[in-house]
């Protein structure tokens, strides 16, 4: 690594520290933004005491410079979001961090499968180019990525767990995860297959691959030792956008298929109007989507030599 | 690089120059017939967008696509003008006696309740219902067609929007260069790398709540608060790339040589990005925009799924999906999910490879 890189991914570093640090700005502000109380509970009003004591602890009697600036101090030092209004006595953090092991381990292995068979199909479609199998691959790749994955969700939920009942319905358990990942691996999935499938033809094409194929090498050791490499540098550049698509989907398909994790903590507070909760979900998985960019973006720099860096 | 070997000419200045044969009467003959046919051009000109479209309708799926897409489009515009019900209607609410009659609801496609069957041995018509009803006693059908044109809308205008402003940004910067493109490329780098599907679902969640009473009594009400903040949102955020691209296109465009002709003619920026860059990326910015509405489509049907999409009774296609996840039997009926999630795969696959066959016929450099 010279200078140059470590320069690119300094910069890198500090185009994300900004980022997380506009989106938390930008969470605030917006929750502040609303009329009336953002903390007042519907139905009921609560009485005068009470409420001064949310009001209190929510710090709203401060100015909105100084609620700001609080609020930035407990995030950064403390992880404190602040405490969920609907669910009483939990703090924001608490509720993030007991769905974060669910919601890490479905968005992994949907990674996986979609990483996995993406780029087998990618592949195994290149090679066999302009032909059956190839055709097929593509026509299923593109219906895939033509559908909401809450649709695909629901479809697979009907047909699978409903009518066949070959899966529970909720994701508590190691089977009833099998729908959730399918349905989030769907789409990342269709798009490997395309990424893969049209670089690897690229790299067929190179005079490296001719000159390989010159000298005797076999068929395999063309296209796993040569070709296969080079043409997942494309893929790797997907990682990142990949990890922030299983991020936000899983919002939708845990709250489908009844996976007791972050995202659908999220969509509940987000129908519950729980503020505190959706500021500190988005900061947190914004946080998240972030970092993997990043790391998505300095990983491609550092495995291609060949890419020149601005 | 390789040296540039000059080739040697074999040909005697002389005989080029006329001067030396006096003219005759010959030289100033009409031309044969044979002679124009040589002065013809081997095949008709053409111009960049009839090639583009000679090309477009050599592929037969971008065609198919379109064909479905223009169908589509005038059903959804027209058919709800005359059909006999209405989106809203819950059928069973006035029926022959003036009360409420639950058999209207969560009917099958084509399946008649009682009270239609009681009409039609009186001999009254009573329009079938193509795709059933669902628990509320609406018409399944109408309400995938009006979904299906307030989906289109949300795509087309949202597409609108990013057009608009991603284009006149971008070609600023472009343009202008310098400190400004750097200002501008700087806050697009920023908003880039914001997760935009969390900010998307953030804004409107809140925007909502903050319009409420900006809107109250205007034209905008009808449209719902929720479609103002998710066009406040795409105007805030998805301009990004479109003003990127455009900025790559003209950075390479305004040096071109007619570029400088047009300045040195005394041409002023915006007549030079109007008349000369401008259209010059046009197939660009055609294509990404024929793109982005799709992508809208799904936005919105995803705000839809987390209630966060176009006011009820309202229908789109991604709200009539995701609310008949709760509506009746799923597993006896499932014609009120299966309908829409057609309807939606059909429209979003068409605009996207029309999209890309868009994109082949006019810019095959963007081809990945």
């Amino acid at each position: 690594m010279n200078s140059k890189t470590l320069f690119y991914i300094f910069k890198r570093i500090l185009l994300a520290l900004l980022t997380v640090w506009i989106v938390i700005t930008i969470t605030f502000f917006a929750t502040r933004a609303i009329p009336g109380d953002p903390f007042a509970r519907e139905g009921k009003a609560l009485p005068p005491q009470a409420l001064a004591a949310m009001q209190e602890k929510f710090g709203l009697n401060k100015p909105a410079g100084e609620q700001y600036v609080d609020y930035l101090k407990d995030i950064v030092t403390e992880l404190d979001f602040g405490m969920s209004l609907k669910k009483d006595g939990r703090s924001v953090w608490s509720i993030i961090t007991d769905g974060m092991e669910v919601s890490i381990q479905l968005g992994l292995m949907a990674a996986a499968v979609a990483v996995v068979f993406g780029v087998i199909l990618g592949s195994v479609a290149a090679l066999r180019r302009n032909k059956f199998l190839d055709k097929i691959i593509m026509v299923f790749t593109t219906a895939f990525v033509s559908m909401p994955s809450f649709i695909v969700g629901t479809i697979l939920l009907l047909v699978f767990s409903q009518m066949l009942q070959w899966f529970p319905a909720n994701g508590t358990t190691w089977k009833g995860l099998v729908l959730p990942v399918i349905t989030l691996a769907m789409y990342p999935m269709a798009y490997i297959t395309r990424l893969t499938r049209s670089s690897m033809l690229d790299v067929l094409g190179q005079d490296y691959i001719r000159t390989a194929r010159a000298k005797g090498v076999s068929a395999p050791m063309v296209i796993f030792g040569h070709a296969l490499k080079n043409s997942l540098i494309p893929v790797i550049t997907y990682l990142g956008p990949m990890l922030a698509y299983i991020v936000t989907g899983s919002l939708v398909v845990e709250q489908i298929f009844a996976v007791p994790g972050i995202g659908r903590a999220f969509v509940s507070s987000i129908t519950n109007r729980d503020y505190p909760l959706i500021m500190g979900t988005t900061i947190v998985l914004a946080t998240l989507i972030v970092i993997m960019n990043l790391i998505s973006d300095i990983m491609y720099k550092v495995v291609d030599p060949r890419i020149t860096l601005e | 690089m390789k040296k540039k070997k000059l080739l040697s000419m074999h040909i005697n200045v002389d005989d080029l120059i006329p001067e030396n044969k006096p003219l005759t009467a010959a030289d100033f003959e009409a031309a044969s017939d044979e002679e124009k046919q040589y002065m013809v051009q081997m095949r008709p000109s053409t111009t960049f967008f009839k090639d583009g479209v000679k090309r477009l309708w050599k592929n037969k799926i971008a065609i198919i696509s379109f064909f479905i897409i223009v169908v589509v489009t005038l059903t959804a515009i027209i058919l709800p003008m005359f059909w006999p019900y209405t989106y809203d209607q819950c059928l069973g609410d006035y029926n022959y006696y003036g009360s409420r009659d639950p058999s209207f609801n969560n009917l099958k496609p084509f399946e008649y309740c009682e009270t239609e069957r009681q009409w039609q041995a009186e001999g009254r018509f009573v329009m079938p219902h193509i795709m059933g009803t669902d628990d509320a006693g609406r018409d399944t059908f109408i309400r995938v067609v009006f979904g299906t044109r307030i989906s289109l809308m949300v795509g087309f205008f949202a597409s609108l929007i990013v057009l608009v402003i991603g284009m006149t940004v971008g070609s600023i910067s472009g343009y202008l260069g310098g400190k400004v493109d750097m200002i501008i490329m700087r806050v697009v780098d920023i908003i880039y790398s914001l997760p935009d599907t969390l900010m998307v679902i953030l804004l409107s969640a809140t925007l909502g709540a903050a319009l409420e009473g900006v809107i109250k009594n205007t034209l905008l009400e009808d449209l719902g608060v929720n479609m103002i903040s998710l066009f406040v949102v795409f105007a805030l955020l998805y301009w990004v790339s479109m003003a990127r691209l455009i900025r790559g296109q003209i950075l390479s465009l305004r040096e071109q040589e007619y570029v400088l002709a047009a300045k040195a003619a005394g041409a002023k920026s915006g007549w030079v990005i109007r008349k000369h860059l401008i259209p010059n990326c046009i197939s660009v910015i055609i294509i990404s925009t024929a793109l982005q509405i799709p992508n809208a489509i799904f936005t919105e049907s995803y705000l839809s799924f987390l209630g966060l999409g176009v006011n009820a009774p309202m229908p789109s296609l991604g709200s009539l999906a995701s609310d008949a996840r709760y509506a009746g039997n799923l597993v006896a009926n499932p014609w009120p999910l299966v309908f829409p999630a057609i309807a939606i795969a059909l429209v979003v696959l068409s605009l996207n490879l029309f999209g890309d066959g868009l994109r082949d016929a006019f810019d095959p450099k963007m081809k990945n």
